[in-house]
């Protein structure tokens, strides 16, 4: 029996907010765009980037830091999300 | 930098964006959805938070299939990088041998992918195929069905035969790119073969090199439908490649869950590899390193 017209795409409240999340860094990082464009420059990271690479790569990165805690630890997920986070931070920052 | 102000042209993209929306973005979020939970059917469905990605990331099958995958993938671009380069450095430079060669190779590129499952499937019978047959009346008990080094035998010389052209054309196209001038210059310093393709040749063809090695290992990765017609992952699992794995445990075995999860880290694979390529390709077309 299908109430609404959503209930086949199986919303849950975490995948809600993880979505929620994403779309909007996405948008921040827009306006972000729009109030000052950015620069390509040369970090840590072996090519050179604009902000959108790099908050790309720090997503991706994100994901594998997670897949490899989930593959090889019991420890809790939210001990690879902070890791992540300061990741991500530093590939903005630094990268 | 003068940014044009008109941005009214973005409307012409929406099209596209709507569409994209419903044939990628959509399905991609309910398959994030449906990898967190346990679904019996329509409005029977309970979270079950990481538990498929633990299960499927810990799961030996999965181990093994992407062993089996990396192997694969190894095998085949140790074969079709040198043997590609090997024959687009014999092929005709001028005449009307170049037209026929390229033809000729072009021919396994355009062919359907199940065709050349097909073909292969035949081509290995010892009743009535020729590759087959010739193996037995040559005394080996050929036997790709059976026997797992056979099975994987035929996959790689299959796919060998199927992509090496497409390694071919991107060298030879290389190789015509490099001006005469090199030639001539090695020619005067009395450079013999082997130096004028280790200084002149090879460093010339890197950017294609790159776009051919990522290409075959994008593909590669991905192979399905070959394998799955030639011998159906088969005997046993010893030709059970990842996407083979997957189709088996969502399609064969209703595990919504389960196969989302995985579809998901496979995707992350995928989207890893995808970029690796899109930012070499335009690193080496805008000339920086």
């Amino acid at each position: 029996m299908i109430e609404n017209p959503l209930e086949w795409m199986a919303w849950t409240v975490p995948t809600a907010i993880f979505f929620a999340t994403i779309a909007t860094m996405l948008v921040a990082m827009t306006v972000w765009e729009v109030v000052s464009p950015t620069i390509q420059r040369r970090g840590f990271l072996p090519i050179s980037t604009t902000r959108g690479d790099r908050f790309f790569i720090g997503l991706l990165t994100s994901a594998f830091i997670h897949v490899g805690w989930i593959a090889f630890t019991d420890l809790s997920l939210w001990i690879a999300l902070a890791i992540a986070a300061v990741w991500m931070v530093i590939v903005m920052r630094y990268g | 930098m003068n940014k044009t102000e008109n941005n009214k042209a973005w409307f012409l993209v929406l099209p596209v964006v709507i569409l994209v929306a419903f044939s990628a973005v959509i399905p991609l979020m309910t398959v994030v959805n449906y990898s967190v939970q346990d679904i019996f059917g329509p409005g029977q469905r309970f979270f079950v938070g990481d538990e498929w990605f633990r299960e499927t990331l810990r799961d030996p099958r999965l181990h093994e299939a992407f062993l089996r995958q990396l192997l694969f993938t190894g095998t085949i671009l140790a074969i079709q990088i040198p043997l590609g380069i090997a024959i687009a450095l014999t092929l005709p430079t001028k005449g009307w041998g170049v037209s026929a060669c390229l033809v000729l190779l072009a021919l396994p590129l355009l062919m359907p992918w199940n065709v050349v499952g097909t073909i292969w499937l035949i081509f290995a019978r010892t009743d009535i195929g020729l590759a087959g047959w010739s193996l037995a009346q040559l005394g080996i008990d050929f036997n790709f069905t059976g026997d797992p080094l056979h099975a994987w035998i035929t996959v790689v010389v299959m796919d060998v035969w199927h992509w090496t052209p497409l390694v071919v054309l991107l060298c030879y196209s290389g190789l015509r790119a490099i001006p005469d001038a090199f030639y001539q210059a090695a020619q005067v310093d009395g450079a013999g073969a082997w130096a004028v393709f280790r200084y002149i040749q090879l460093p010339k063809l890197t950017g294609v090199l790159t776009i051919a090695v990522l290409l075959r290992f994008m593909d590669s990765f991905m192979i399905y439908t070959e394998p799955f017609v030639l011998t159906g992952g088969g005997p046993g699992n010893s030709t059970t490649f990842l996407s083979q794995f997957l189709a088996t445990a969502a399609v064969g075995r209703f595990d919504i869950g389960p196969a989302a999860a995985f579809s998901i880290i496979y995707f992350l694979f995928i989207l890893l590899f995808s970029w690796l390529f899109y930012t070499a390709i335009t690193r080496i077309s805008t000339g920086t390193r």
